[in-house]
């Protein structure tokens, strides 16, 4: 009986280092921020010292215009480059999954924006979108285009363009091991039966990379909602707040405003975003868990 | 329903070469059976000919028509994988449409076309199915069905039954030999199974290294064995293979052996007598053989039985000849005791001879 419930016990005692230092490290950070999120805290006060205000935060921002527009623009941009990225990457995955010499080595320089540090992605593209000496309007001069005002006119298209850039190679290298694992010989039916490569992607191939690309899809919108480096270096959220994400609000509030209770509010709004992004991502492969355990067991039952 | 030939086909991946020259002509509506052990390169011809492998020489006609340039859909072919090759993500109807969709025939007649098929091959209730959702028997059909949709000329099968276990496999071997009676296509079909060789096909083509070692009707290949290979092949339990000398012995041209002297029928007599060597392969098929205690001198030979395998109404008998294993089928009420030395008669027509050294039959 001893023997037996000890056993029973022996996960637990294993897994409960681990579930302590997650209650340290995860949970005791997370809970100091909700908690300040209803007080009214300045840098120079420990939290003990500081006033209780209830929603009061909240409230502020809710009615405040600046987050409005930096929730906004946050939107804008986590979405816009979350599409650009999956109908690229997917695209170059489909144009680079076959068998010809030289394609792996093109497939690690494609990969390669994707190493380097986002400080450093930042300030390249700072220098590349630069009004008279960037390299991007020189190519457009010597083409005989116009100028552009990239970081001053079209700040917002400019991050995106540079986001693009960097994480493009995360969903074409994704998307690319996921092709690789199509079952071949449904390929093969499909070519048979008729299908046109157009016709192979759309019905076949999609299809049947869609658990992959979802997954992804929520990592990358995920990992948008929180970018900051890169905005930083290029535009530091200017002009104004065209290009202020919540990420770079939340670090300006609690840094220059001095708002720290108010900085926790918004940490803890885009917090709840996530988390509903995230449960979104586990209810899917929940989902897909239990059908791929249904249709085990149809099997079994069959012997 | 053009015939098809392919001629000269060479296939090499790399330095390796596979296939050395195929060179097949099929008849009109003929079910034709490549056979032949594993690797041997049955699949990589029949993927040649649905277009699925470049081919690195030779030329495959589909009557008038050179087709080794068409891509797969340009070639009127359906075929069926040995993995069954279901579209994991479409239902069993729309897995059986797919091609029929893809040309954008009417709806009434895609409708009607999966209900003919689907009630012909009994999935009528599985229509709203995944793959995943159904047994191997099952999906073996589906398989089966999405060819038949297609008003393909030509079916191509790569051992569509070897996922099944041996009952179902009986079970639409039969089916297959029965849809054959009704549906006039040209019907090509790899395995690997001398059975199903045996007895779904017209004709047998007989595959080893990457060459076609004998075609023929299954009779002709059984009976008439063009080599060592094709003899051992066909047949179950195979046939067996004894060392014997030539003799003339009074007249007759005997193949004598460790333990054994056997008269050679006159039409084998007088290939063999035109022969430059005296050593040969003497081959008996285990059903050629038959328990005859008093076979006289010449016509039977002294088997001592080691192993016994009953399999119903048959028996198998493993038997020591000289230093040599015979098996041979009997009755199973044939009363024989293990250890004991029995005489066997061996049927004139069931004697074959075999060069040693070439392997080709005498
Ligand atoms: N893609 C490939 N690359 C190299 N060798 C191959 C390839 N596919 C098949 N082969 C070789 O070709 C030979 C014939 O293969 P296959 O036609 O599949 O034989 P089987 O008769 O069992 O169907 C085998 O020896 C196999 O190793
Ligand atoms: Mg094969």
């Amino acid at each position: 009986m001893t023997r037996f419930s000890a056993n029973r016990l022996t996960p637990y005692l294993f897994a409960a280092p681990a579930a302590l230092v997650m209650l340290l490290a995860l949970f005791y950070p997370i809970g100091y921020m909700i908690w300040g999120s209803f007080r009214a805290w300045d840098p120079s006060q420990s939290i003990t010292e500081t006033e209780f205000v209830g929603l009061a935060n909240y409230a502020r921002l809710l009615a405040d215009p600046a987050f409005h527009e930096s929730f906004w623009v946050t939107l804008v941009f986590a979405f816009s480059v979350v599409s650009v990225e999956m109908v690229l990457g997917v695209s170059l995955a489909l144009l680079l999954d076959r068998k010809i010499r030289g394609m792996s080595l093109l497939r690690t320089l494609f990969i390669l924006p994707m190493m380097i540090a986002p400080v450093v992605v930042g300030l390249v593209w700072r220098y590349m979108f630069h009004q008279s000496y960037g390299t991007i309007n020189r190519m457009l001069e010597a083409v005989g285009l116009p100028k552009v005002d990239w970081l001053g006119q079209n700040p917002l298209l400019s991050v995106i363009i540079a986001d693009v850039w960097q994480w493009t190679p995360f969903i074409f290298i994704l998307s690319l091991a996921a092709l690789q694992s199509l079952p071949r010989s449904a390929l093969e039916a499909a070519r048979i039966d008729g299908a046109t490569t157009m016709q192979q992607i759309w019905h076949i191939k999609l299809p049947l990379m869609a658990p992959v690309l979802i997954v992804t899809l929520l990592l990358r919108l995920i990992d948008a909602f929180k970018v900051l480096e890169v905005i930083l270096v290029l535009t530091g959220g200017g002009p104004g707040l065209q290009t202020e994400i919540l990420a770079l609000r939340i670090a300006r509030t609690a840094r220059e405003f001095r708002e720290l209770g108010e900085a926790a509010a918004m940490s803890n709004m885009l917090l709840m975003l996530l988390m509903v992004l995230t449960l979104g991502m586990f209810a899917f492969t929940r989902w897909q868990e239990a059908r791929a355990r249904r249709l085990r067991f149809t099997k079994e039952e069959e012997g | 329903m053009p015939p098809i030939r392919l001629e000269g086909l060479v296939k090499r991946y790399g330095a390796v070469e596979v296939l050395h020259g195929i060179d097949l002509d099929m008849a009109e509506h003929e079910f034709t059976v490549l056979v032949g052990p594993s690797g041997c390169g049955k699949s990589t011809t029949l993927r040649m000919i649905a277009g699925l492998e470049d081919i690195s020489a030779g030329e495959i006609w589909m009557g008038e028509r050179a087709v080794s340039n068409l891509d797969p859909k340009d070639r009127d072919i359906a075929m069926v994988f040995q993995d069954y090759a279901l579209y994991p993500h479409m239902n069993v109807a729309k897995n059986m449409s797919f091609s029929l969709r893809l040309q954008k025939r009417p709806k009434a007649e895609i409708d009607r076309k999966v209900r003919d098929v689907a009630e012909m091959l009994g999935l009528s209730p599985f229509l709203d199915r995944k793959p995943g959702e159904l047994s191997g028997g099952q999906r073996q059909r589906v398989a089966m069905g999405r060819a038949l949709c297609r008003d393909a000329s030509t079916f191509l099968f790569d051992e569509p039954l070897s996922n099944l276990d041996a009952k179902l496999r009986g079970q639409m071997r039969a089916e297959l030999a029965l849809m054959r009676q009704s549906v006039k296509k040209n019907m090509i079909y790899v395995t690997h199974d001398q059975i199903e060789a045996m007895t779904l096909a017209d004709r047998i083509v007989v595959m080893h290294g990457g060459h076609i070692q004998q075609q023929g009707t299954p009779t002709e290949l059984f009976r008439n064995p063009a080599n060592k290979f094709v003899a051992g092949f066909l047949g179950a339990p195979p046939m067996n293979f004894l060392d014997a000398i030539l003799v003339s012995q009074g007249g007759d041209l005997m193949a004598q052996g460790k333990g054994f002297a056997l008269r050679l029928p006159p039409a084998l007599a007088a290939r063999a007598t035109k022969l430059a060597y005296k050593q040969v392969t003497l081959g008996l098929r285990p059903s050629d053989l038959e328990y005859v205690p008093d076979a006289p001198e010449g016509a039977g030979l002294n088997l001592k039985v080691i192993v016994s395998e009953y399999v119903g109404a048959q028996s198998v008998l493993i038997c020591d000849c000289g230093d040599a294993r015979v098996t041979v089928e009997i009755k199973s009420e044939t009363p024989i005791a293990l250890g004991e030395t029995l005489r066997f008669a061996v049927r004139p027509e069931g004697l074959h001879l075999f060069d040693p050294k070439t392997e080709v039959a005498i």
